[in-house]
């Protein structure tokens, strides 16, 4: 059989989702057995020319890490859409929008007024922002477009699978790797991970009574943790009952509740607004200010719930003024 | 142009805030037509996603309404819809919808009542206008 041809791709990443691949060490070279890379740009010398040149779904499969944030990320989809026969997303960023769709709280104005001319650390005297098209010389230049909003990776192409994470662990990367190659692949649009909520598969389960009630709601800073115990239990926020599994409970085991990267199980719509749910239905309090305290404890919510799924939130983002060109 | 005209939900509860607004209207009380009454059993049948899918979907507020508190029809229903609420308006804020979805008790004799927050309610919408979020924001 000829040897299946893979491309990896980064979008709006951080890199960790590339270093995931990268920590596959010699496991790597079972993939390379197996596959030819054909795309690669982190690590291979290939050009956006050497896709364009490829026949339309020459590429077996191709992995898809980070959000999409410029024009370009859009049209590398979807090029890369055209040249594959199936497109995996990647990562917490491709899947759900990840950490860099928290920047839906802002848009293009906002963030570029910050990081251009009032962040501490900004000198521009003459107020220079980045420009989509350039005269330098006779020569035009041209940048991206910066969009407004951040968006996953399904929500501009169509993606076949997702492997979930931030970054995606060794042992779901090696499990999906093998269910493609075995062509034992669940039902299409499949999140390749576990279909039960984290909780199932925490060592702390076991110490999580039938009703959980809080009476306050603590950041790690501000308790010493008893790692023999369900963290939920001990006030700190753990969004293990409203993340997917699948993850061999890492967080937990480094002694840190769960953040959610798995992202929402199958029946969930919105994460955030189900670990929201959540949380207050077990607020021990009936009284209006008690309540209130305790949800007052829950500094910056949006950024709890949705830490990696504002995106591919019902609303997507922040309600804000946009200013049209 | 001709003034905005809010589209509201009201999500209200079977056991005494539907009969309530039925009073409303059995009373020929007056209140605004931008509203539009949706019965469930109890409010805290309305989860988070269906007043943001509310509110995704076209409405510009939702008024979530119930029993007064000791009232419930199952007992503590509207407490789990009041702590509810208190997360979900400080998480609205931060998402810049302040002020678009309210809760009201309204109990199956209370026509008037709700005759008057439907007003209200529809005035203040008025002056936050129509949502952003929805237009084609890349
Ligand atoms: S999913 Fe996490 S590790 Fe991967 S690119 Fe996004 S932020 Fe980085
Ligand atoms: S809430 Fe967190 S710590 Fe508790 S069992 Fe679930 S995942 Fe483990
Ligand atoms: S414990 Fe939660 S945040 Fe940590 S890796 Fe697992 S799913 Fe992600």
């Amino acid at each position: 059989m000829a040897k299946a041809k893979i491309a990896l791709y980064w979008c709006a990443s951080c890199g960790g989702c590339e270093e995931a691949i990268v920590d596959l060490a010699e496991k790597i070279l079972d993939v390379v057995d197996k596959a030819d890379i054909v795309f690669w740009p982190v690590a291979l010398d290939f050009k956006k020319s050497d896709v364009e040149n490829y026949p339309d779904k020459y590429i077996d499969v191709c992995f898809i890490n980070g959000a999409i944030r410029f024009s370009e990320h859009e049209e590398m989809a979807k090029l890369l859409r055209r040249k594959s026969k199936m497109v995996i997303a990647f990562g917490s960023c491709s899947h759900l929008g990840g950490i860099p769709g928290l920047a839906n709280l802002w848009n293009k104005e906002t963030i570029f007024r910050y990081v251009y001319h009032e962040a501490p650390t900004v000198v521009n005297k003459e107020g220079i922002e980045p420009q989509e098209k350039v005269k330098e010389d006779g020569m035009e230049l041209e940048l991206p477009s910066f969009w407004n909003t951040v968006r996953a990776l399904d929500q501009v192409i169509e993606v076949d699978y997702y492997i979930p994470g931030c970054a995606p662990t060794p042992k779901i990367i090696e499990d999906a790797i093998n269910a493609i190659f075995t062509g034992q692949l669940p039902e299409k649009g499949s999140v390749l991970a576990s279909q039960q909520a984290l909780c199932a598969e925490c060592p702390l389960n076991e110490t999580k009574p039938e009703k959980i009630t809080l009476t306050e709601i603590k950041r790690v800073h501000q308790i010493i943790l008893d790692h023999e115990k369900c963290y939920l239990t001990q006030g700190v926020l753990c969004l293990g009952p409203v993340t997917r599994g699948g993850c061999d409970s890492l967080c937990i085991k480094g002694g840190m509740p769960c953040t959610g990267c798995f992202g929402p199980l199958d029946q969930t719509i919105d994460q955030g607004a189900r670990a929201a749910s959540f949380i207050t239905s077990i607020i021990e309090y009936e009284d209006e200010e008690l309540i209130e305290k305790v949800v007052n404890d829950i500094v910056d919510p949006i950024g709890w719930f949705y830490r990696y799924s504002l995106p591919k939130s019902i609303l997507k983002r922040r309600n804000m003024e946009v200013k049209k060109k | 142009m001709s003034e905005f005209q809010p589209k509201i939900v009201v999500f209200a509860c079977n056991w005494c805030s539907y009969a309530g607004i039925d009073l409303a209207g059995s009373s020929r009380l007056e209140y605004p037509p931008n509203l539009s009454v949706v019965r469930v059993m109890c409010s805290s049948r309305v989860s988070i996603e269906m007043i943001l899918k509310a509110l995704e979907r076209g409405a510009d507020g939702v008024l979530v309404t119930g029993c007064h508190p000791g009232d419930c029809h199952y007992i503590t229903g509207n407490y789990n819809t009041l702590r509810r609420y208190h997360l979900l308006r400080k998480m609205l804020e931060d998402l810049g919808l302040n002020g678009r979805v309210r809760l009201e008790w309204i109990s199956a004799s209370e026509g008037e009542r709700f005759a008057q927050v439907a007003k209200e309610f529809v005035e203040e919408i008025k002056k936050l206008g129509p949502l952003i979020i929805r237009e084609e924001v890349v």
